[in-house]
């Protein structure tokens, strides 16, 4: 027998017009949760689907992450849980989620407030976590001296101290920086080829496409003056998706306040906003509103595209691919989990399939298992290539040699674990539209 | 208008999926719009036509067909679209469905301990079937709240199955946490990976052999949770049998269900397979109509409205539980995409009996179709005329009392996938 007050009068179709909802916990300041909380039945979507849970025994899952723990930490003695950190953040439990429990939200606010109250400061995870989450300021200094830096990080003194001192595992290769970055060589072009006050787009590129891999950032730019855009390079800093992920969310909010605010003049004079990199959009799109509350986060959040998805409903984009085509190759696409919760997951292989010359081939639903910068943590190492090995199994089964996926870290996944040369869907719009 | 196909299908369970490839049989391009993982994935993966009528379990639905009300989605559709559903589902599913050489009612266990009739099953489940004699063994283990294997096989022998039945509850080789032991376990058998048993490094699969090995006995199959691998389920039977040296099956259980995530993983492929365009992710929140014609649907992309326009639409978006039907104190019952006419009484106390099983008003409650399954309003004209209707949207039927959801679903999606694509064609103008 439970400890609970017996039912002694109740009658389910009593009136009930005198009933006083009850408070249980103290109103605070914080994000109300408990209504998200209240909708989980439990039906298991969310652990089915989570990448971590599947491969890792010490991780209890997304339902435990979200409404179970957020109703255990009203307790006053239960703290968060530090499996918290294991959470990679692909996000893929709200996708599954046929109640709409704001799971990612909840992931989101709990390791904001573990990293926040129980981590130590001074520790090397700690440290090791910061630095990854800024890659943007890692990678300006950087790429002041490109060559300099790719021949340091290509050292393997450098990654052997690299996994001694900061954690960070010596299996992976440190990306190259470009050398030229992709805003250095839009000042050197002049901007935009194309004037048009009409049709404006202010162009998110996201560190990785300005300091690694500038092509897609150019593919970008010549797509869109193609269909007649100007584009608009707006000053910029991180989308903050590393940061949410490592729980600073100071630090993503910090870089909000400049990307809000740079954005919001750009759609002020009507532009919309577009990002190559699908956990750059998501970031806009989804985690901004959900975890801050800045004047005009709205405003972007709903006026920022994914390009290929932003030119699919602009432009009659499958008209202009069929009349088109490309020297013979085979792709092996990959949908980045925050592409698939845009709804965006199959559009490149749709369109492409009606491509002459393309051959592309949808390598599965798994996740790729580096989530940004969680496989470039040395004890997560391990669990981000068991998450992979799905993947790489069914690339090196699809017909083409050469990977295709729209985030960067994908790719450096997709590649690290097949040695496939990895391309954006934006070079191959380039390649079959722009002459 | 960059996004226009012949046929739009929203929902991407049982019956958007085969109403997605059956529109896509008759030419016509389709798209099916999905939003948040089906219902189907935590279903019980079994197929069943018609089960009960009244208390008695029914040995040939087809028989039982002309017993049922003039309002049943089978009376509207006939035996001839359940029929082409079941072939249908049979020609999708191949070797991993069995039952398509009767039109009698197999009994499979459930983790309840009943027996269930149903039309189809998991080959999986196949040595399970309770008109088998051979004595059986089934298998649980420590910490699976919901799946007693002692009570299940209790309620299984009093329920007078013709053969000897025991239960044995083992432990999972390796540790585990609550909410994630049952998938991790799944994805550990699926791969054959490595887990430490009694001191020693072996594979899982071996690992579970030496578990449940010693308890056999007289037993000639034995029955596992249904958790038994993912992708590579039928190799890990094999394996499980050719070690054991006996017949090995699958117990459905509630979620999380494998034998609802397989089909459902199958019926995506079959979907892309038959060419079909998928947009997964996004809900389909309101429309566009030219009187009573339905121009586009708009679907929410993260707070932008964008339009899929089509010249034939099918509302495939489930019952209650699937969310494809909601209630609400002030707003009654309604259909919430295309707000179509759901009949139920004015007074929500009416809408259920007091009795947990009893007569159950709620559990009728869906659109009502005319004989091209397209919804119909309160005055019994369709809502629009290009809108069709298939699953569990429709109601007129205690589907879950009488085991007949599955065969509504996939006869209704026969239909008016069919109707759908040729009706497309039919707009379609010579260039």
């Amino acid at each position: 027998m439970s400890d609970a007050e017996h039912p002694t009068e109740f009658s389910p179709t009593a009136s009930i017009d005198e009933f006083e909802p009850v408070e249980v916990f103290p109103e605070t300041g914080d994000m109300d949760l408990r209504p998200g909380s209240d909708n989980c039945y439990k039906c298991t979507s969310c652990d089915t689907s989570c990448p971590v849970a599947e491969v890792d025994e010490s991780f209890p899952g997304p339902k435990f992450q979200g409404p179970e723990q957020w109703r255990l930490k009203r307790g006053e003695d239960v703290d968060i849980d530090d499996s918290i950190l294991s959470c990679s953040n692909c996000m893929r439990c709200d996708d599954a989620c046929p109640s709409s429990v704001p799971l990612s939200q909840m992931h989101n606010t709990a390791r904001g407030e573990y990293v926040e109250e129980h981590m130590d400061k001074l520790s090397r995870e700690y440290l090791r976590n910061r630095m990854l989450s800024n890659y943007r300021t890692m990678a300006s200094v950087a790429s002041k001296v490109p060559r300099l830096s790719n021949f340091v990080a290509g050292l393997s003194i450098t990654s052997y101290l690299g996994d001694k001192i900061m954690g960070i595992p010596s299996e992976r290769d440190i990306p190259p920086f470009a050398t030229q970055t992709f805003r250095s060589w839009w000042k050197q072009r002049g901007g935009s080829a194309v004037s048009n006050p009409d049709k404006q787009v202010a162009y998110f590129h996201g560190c990785y496409s300005n300091y690694n891999t500038t092509e897609v950032g150019k593919a970008m730019v010549r797509v869109f003056e193609e269909f007649g855009y100007e584009v608009l390079v707006p000053k910029q800093r991180c989308s903050g998706t590393p940061m949410f992920a490592n729980g600073m969310l100071k630090d993503a909010r910090r870089e909000a306040e400049v990307n809000v605010r740079e954005l919001g003049a750009a759609i002020e004079n009507g532009a919309d906003v577009i990002a190559s990199c699908t956990s750059c959009s998501m970031a806009l799109r989804q985690e901004y509103p959900e975890l801050f509350d800045i004047e005009g986060i709205e405003e972007l959040s709903a006026h920022t595209y994914e390009a290929m998805e932003f030119l699919r409903i602009h432009e009659d984009l499958h008209s202009a691919i069929r009349d088109s085509e490309v020297d013979p190759q085979a792709f092996a696409y990959h949908a980045p989990c925050h592409a698939r919760n845009q709804g965006l997951d199959r559009q490149a292989v749709e369109l492409f399939r009606e491509l002459d010359g393309a051959n592309i081939e949808d390598v599965g639903e798994s996740c790729s298992g580096i989530s940004g910068t969680y496989g470039w943590k040395s004890e997560k190492y391990e669990t981000s290539m068991k998450i992979g090995a799905e993947m790489f199994d069914h690339m090196e089964h699809a017909e083409g040699d050469v990977g295709m996926t729209e985030c960067p870290t994908c790719a450096m996944q997709m590649n690290h674990g097949t040695g496939y040369e990895i391309r954006h869907p934006l070079e191959l719009l380039e390649e079959a539209l722009v002459n | 208008m960059a996004i226009r196909e012949d046929v739009i299908v929203i929902g991407g369970g049982l019956a958007g999926s085969v109403a997605a490839i059956e529109a896509a049989e008759t030419g016509a391009s389709v798209r099916l719009v999905t939003y948040k993982k089906s219902t189907l994935r935590h279903a019980s993966g079994l197929i069943d036509v018609l089960g009960y009528t009244g208390d008695d379990p029914i040995a040939d639905p087809f028989a039982a067909l002309g017993e049922l009300d003039d309002e049943h989605p089978y009376s509207i559709t006939g035996e001839t679209a359940i029929r082409d559903g079941l072939a249908r589902f049979d020609e999708i599913t191949g070797e991993h469905y069995q039952g398509s050489h009767t039109d009698a009612n197999a009994l499979i266990p459930t983790f309840g301990g009943t027996v269930k009739p149903t039309a189809r099953y998991p080959s999986a489940a196949a040595a399970g079937i309770a008109s088998d004699s051979r004595p059986m063994l089934i298998v649980g283990f420590a910490g699976m709240t919901e799946y007693n294997a002692e009570m299940l096989a209790d309620h299984l022998d009093s329920s007078g199955v013709p053969f000897d039945v025991t239960g044995i509850e083992c432990t999972l080789p390796g540790t585990y946490k609550h909410d994630s032991r049952v998938t991790r376990f799944a994805k550990r058998l699926d791969i054959n990976e490595d887990v430490e048993y009694n001191g020693n490094t072996m594979g899982s699969r071996e690992a579970v052999v030496e578990e449940v090995k010693p308890h056999i006995g007289e037993a000639e199959r034995v029955g596992f949770p249904a958790f038994l691998g993912d992708d590579h389920t039928a190799e890990v039977r094999s394996d499980l049998e050719r070690l054991l040296g006996v017949d090995v099956f699958e117990i459905p259980m509630g979620p999380p269900s494998y034998p609802g995530i397989r089909l459902s993983d199958q019926l995506k492929r079959a979907v892309d397979e038959a060419g079909v365009r998928i947009s997964d992710g996004n809900p389909v929140i309101d429309f566009e109509a030219d009187g009573d014609e339905l121009q586009a649907v708009i679907v929410d992309s993260k707070g932008r409205n964008v339009p899929y326009h089509a010249d034939e639409f099918i509302l495939a978006t489930g019952g209650l539980v699937g969310k494809g039907i909601q209630s609400a104190r002030e707003a009654g019952v309604t259909e919430p995409v295309f707000d179509c006419h759901i009949p139920h009484p004015e007074d929500r106390y009416d809408w259920f009996d007091q009795e947990a099983f009893g007569d159950q008003p709620f559990a009728s409650f869906g659109v009502r179709i005319d004989d091209a399954m397209r919804p119909l309003d309160a005055d019994g004209n369709a809502e629009f005329a290009n809108l069709r209707a298939a699953g569990a949207v429709i109601g007129g039927a205690d589907t879950v009392a009488e085991k007949s959801q599955s065969g509504v679903s996939l006869a209704t999606a026969v239909v008016a996938g069919e109707h759908a694509g040729t009706n497309a064609a039919k707009q379609e103008v010579p260039q």
